[in-house]
């Protein structure tokens, strides 16, 4: 078995960005996951945002632990910063960069099993602290490396592609999320790139702690009839509160909407998320409101999707710990070491 | 969905969807199988390559010399990189490096009693004549010189296509049996007529080059010549040299021939002289690039005027210097430009400025009706006279001057005809190609074509020294592609014959072949129509000659929409297809000839 590269050769009228890089320059290594991987459509889907957002490759760091969804780095922005860390513990290795350097983009790219199981205790600090990131679950509700065990995500009475039933109660990451204190939290469908696109791109601009629970099928363990995240399944319960599209600072706005079926948005970086209410009037900057929704439609059978809530003003960890504007890394010797005399100054305001 | 808005779904048991994929072969006159032979050549398999080729053009290595290539600027390459795929020269290839395939012709089949006479012993002839000979007729070639080959002998200089190869295939044709009598210029239709053939074909070309019509042709005749007279004359070395100073009038690829003999014959300063532009000459690009190569200016935009001599002693000929504009109803117009008149010096002359069809040797009275433009009235398909049912027509005598594959198409279509015409079936009947779609899927991954598509750019053709190439006017030019560099050529063939093909039921809509398309070619759209379709695709469909592939039958209710246009044929969609649901096959079409599938037509 070969992976061939992707050819070279594109489209004739494939365009530039404002930095002048095509779509095409924003992708990696050719997939070694299994065809038809839903993890493989959240790749383009970051791809296709990262190249919309005319974001420099070089500016993002990508980070992730162990599993099918955090091999995936390497199948997308070849040319940007990656760290595979070790299982569940891709938010404390990102924390670390984020406070040495907080001038990158960073994006954290990991599972159900690494995020809901082993990595949970991280997962839920990480949302506490408020570290300025896009976190993307790539949640399929099931062990795909280990060939099809349920995971923390797999919903109760959901049945396995042998036929058993899951007994135990599911994560619902998105829920936890909005208790533990994310600024931003959304949820989607890899099948759906019409939706995900824009979510990452709003994640991307978000300045706080943008979390996307994305439901991915695994199409070798977990896409078959009486499972709760097939293709089929999701489609027949994806219940979407809103659609959104990210106008950014520099772009024209030209669209009109009647009033009071669009909710807008601004964020900090003067990105406006525009979102065309199809829920009601679900109120996305709730995030009481968010909770109480996602239970009830839980309830229902239904998969609530869409950007669920976003806090416009957001405070991230360095604004909590109060550290300087300037990178930490880009600090000298005599910056972060100041001396025995600065050391015993602090320590006699803390007698 | 409303009415106004159905769409026409794609149907792929119509051979002729997957054959217009296939571009360079639906742009062949005579629809040669050309990714097939390409593959072919890359294996080393020269001679199966030669076969391909024998079957559907007769005559490959004339062709991988002399062929205006409508392939090449269909070639999908051409589209996704600078340049198509070198086919002409790859099929020259298979013709250099093939083993003797004698034993795999056909042979003449037992007489069934019919005899068939040929006029002329051209690519159309002889294609009906390839054609006929193995199902037993009795062919009688007649010509007027006294080798056959006709124009292909005639009128291309050696130093493009060496006498060697016009004799290996017009003999490949001659040696299963035909009857020939060349030197037997036919004179008259009417006593041809009374020799009771069962059909006549007549195959005689085009044979008279159009006049210059200016003060002092006349006078200065003697070194005045008309283009293909002139390259026929010495073709058959009736001609050996010609004056220093040499002007050639036209932009054809007649022209083309003509300047660069006559830089072999003496001709030091030869100049190439056109009343339009450049850009509009009907000579194929490459050809001019073969002349400017070899010294031969070409001038545009200068009309001839007059022609100076003294005492019917040739001294030079006088231009207007024009240029083009468009009027007001968007017609394109040579104007004066009001600059002085050109004179340019010369001693000869070289009229190539257009053919004509000329049939003195059919009398009016024969049988056969004509049209206002002296064209024989024939059916477009059949080739067969509308008032005389037992003549047929084909090549330049068809429908006017065009070229050697065309007239091997013709060839191909007449013969059909006649055996129709002589078993006394409807000749209009035509009978269907013969097609087949193949998975190509091996295992994982893994496909019975090289998938991995090849970022080279378009090889040349290595030519021989010019200082030793202009010594002598029989030394090929062209040294072909060397068995390395064609493999290298061959790798760049997109293999387009190699199809996607969808099965709607087998979709889960997964997106993975949208993801992994190098060329963006595939949607998974709400349904609409084409129109609308062409709008709301990955990327842009703006190639309305180039379909779009539509399929329904998908649980969203949404169409699977792939535009043709710059597919590369890679088959990563059928690699990341988790159900099958994409395939690759390959898709093999083969034109009927009168002399295959006869047992199911007959």
């Amino acid at each position: 078995m070969t992976y061939l590269a992707k050819p070279k050769l594109h489209h004739p009228s494939l365009q530039p960005n404002q930095l002048g890089f095509t779509r095409r320059d924003y992708e990696g290594a050719i997939s070694t996951l299994c065809a038809g991987c839903g993890h493989d459509s959240i790749s383009a889907a970051l791809i296709q945002a990262c190249y919309q957002l005319d974001l420099p490759p070089h500016r993002i760091a990508k980070l992730s632990g162990i599993g099918c969804s955090s091999k995936t780095p390497t199948y997308f922005l070849g040319a940007s910063h990656g760290f595979n860390s070790v299982h569940g513990r891709m938010p404390s290795v990102l924390t670390g960069a984020n406070l040495a350097n907080r001038d990158l983009i960073y994006l954290g790219v990991s599972g159900d099993g690494d995020s809901a199981s082993i990595g949970l205790g991280q997962f839920a600090h990480l949302m506490r602290r408020g570290v300025n990131m896009t976190y993307i679950v790539e949640n399929n509700g099931v062990y795909g490396l280990t060939k099809g065990q349920f995971s923390a995500t797999s919903d109760r009475g959901s049945k396995s592609k042998k036929g058993a039933i899951n007994a135990d109660e599911a994560i619902d990451m998105a829920a936890l999320a909005l208790q533990l204190g994310a600024t931003f939290v959304a949820r989607s469908f890899s099948g759906d790139k019409t939706q995900l696109v824009p979510l990452i791109e709003a994640a991307l601009s978000h300045q706080g702690t943008a979390f996307i629970d994305c439901i991915s099928p695994c199409v070798a363990f977990n896409n078959h009839v009486g499972s709760t995240k097939s293709f089929d399944y999701v489609r027949e319960h994806n219940e979407a509160v809103n659609f959104l599209d990210v106008i950014t600072p520099r772009a024209e706005i030209t669209t009109e909407y009647d009033e009071g079926a669009v909710q807008e948005v601004t964020q900090h970086d003067g990105s406006v998320l525009r979102l065309r209410k199809l829920a009601g009037d679900y109120d996305v900057n709730d995030r009481i409101a968010a909770m109480r929704f996602l239970a009830e439609h839980h309830a229902q059978g239904e998969i609530v999707t869409g950007l669920l809530f976003v806090d416009p003003e957001p405070e991230d960890l360095h604004v909590h710990i109060k550290t300087v504007p300037t990178p930490l890394k880009e600090l000298n010797e005599t910056a972060l070491c100041p001396g025995s005399a600065a050391l015993a100054k602090l320590n006699a305001s803390l007698r | 969905m409303d009415d106004g808005a159905r769409v026409t779904l794609t149907d792929i048991n119509d051979p002729a969807y997957f054959h217009k994929v296939v571009d360079c072969q639906w742009a062949c006159p005579a629809h040669t199988p050309v990714p097939e032979y390409i593959r072919l050549i890359a294996d080393g398999r020269y001679s199966d390559a030669y076969m391909i080729n024998w079957k559907s053009n007769v005559f490959p290595g004339i062709l991988g010399r002399t062929c205006d290539r409508p392939c090449e600027p269909a070639c999908r390459r051409g589209r996704v990189e600078k340049e198509p795929v070198a086919i002409c020269r790859l099929k020259r290839v298979a013709a250099d490096y093939k083993d003797d395939i004698k034993d795999r012709l056909p042979s003449k089949g037992a007489s069934n009693g019919k005899r068939v006479a040929l006029v002329g012993a051209g690519p159309a002839s002889l294609t009906v004549a390839r054609d006929l000979l193995p199902l037993g007729y009795e062919i009688v070639v007649y010509d007027g010189d006294n080798r056959a080959g006709g124009m292909i002998r005639s009128q291309i200089p050696k130093f493009r296509l060496p006498e060697s190869i016009i004799d290996e295939e017009v003999n490949y044709i001659l040696d299963m049996g035909a009857v020939t009598r060349l030197g037997e210029y036919v004179g008259s239709m009417t006593e041809l007529l009374k020799e009771n053939y069962d059909a006549i074909f007549v195959g005689c070309g085009a044979p008279r080059g159009r006049d210059l019509d200016v003060p002092g042709r006349e006078e200065a005749k003697a070194n005045i010549h008309i283009g293909i007279d002139w390259l026929s004359s010495v073709s058959f070395g009736h001609i050996t040299k010609i004056g220093k100073r040499v002007i050639v009038l036209g932009g054809g690829n007649t022209a083309m021939d003509c300047c660069r003999s006559s830089r072999r014959l003496g001709g030091d300063s030869v100049t190439v002289i056109v009343r339009s532009g450049f850009e509009e000459m009907k000579a194929s690009p490459w050809e001019k690039e073969d002349a400017m190569h070899e010294d031969i200016p070409i001038l545009n935009y200068h009309v001839p005027k007059t022609v100076e001599h003294d005492n019917g002693k040739l001294k030079g000929m006088w231009f207007e210097k024009v240029k083009a504009e468009v009027d007001a109803k968007g017609r394109r117009n040579l104007v004066p430009t009001g600059e002085p008149d050109v004179f340019i010096e010369c001693d000869d002359v070289l009229v190539a400025i257009g053919q004509e069809n000329a049939f003195p040797w059919i009398e009016r009275d024969a049988g056969i009706e004509f049209d206002r433009w002296g064209l024989p009235i024939i059916g477009e398909k059949t080739l067969q006279s509308t008032t005389l049912p037992k003549v047929f027509f084909g090549g330049d005598a068809a429908f006017g001057p065009k070229n050697i594959i065309w007239a091997v198409a013709h060839g191909h279509d007449a013969a059909i005809s006649i055996d129709k015409f002589c078993q006394s079936q409807d000749v209009a009947d035509r009978p269907p190609p013969l097609f087949n779609l193949v998975s190509q899927k091996m295992g994982i991954h893994e496909w019975s074509y090289d998938n991995e598509v090849s970022n080279d750019l378009r090889y040349r053709v290595p030519l021989r020294e010019k200082a030793i190439a202009l010594r002598d006017i029989k030394m090929e030019v062209e040294l072909g592609f060397d068995p390395v560099l064609a493999f290298q050529e061959a790798e760049r063939c997109l293999n387009c014959d190699i199809e996607t093909v969808f099965t709607p039921k087998l979709c889960i809509e997964c997106d993975a072949c949208v993801d992994i398309c190098p060329v963006d070619c595939i949607t998974f759209a709400p349904p609409g129509d084409e129109e609308d379709l062409r709008t709301r695709l990955m990327a842009p469909a703006p190639n309305l000659t180039q379909d779009l592939y539509i399929a329904d039958g998908l649980k969203t209710g949404r169409y699977m929409v792939k535009d043709e246009d710059v597919c590369l044929h890679c088959g990563m969609c059928a690699e990341r297809c988790p159900t099958g649901a994409w395939d690759m096959q390959k898709f093999f079409l083969e034109m009927a000839h009168a002399d295959t599938g006869h047992a199911c037509h007959r």
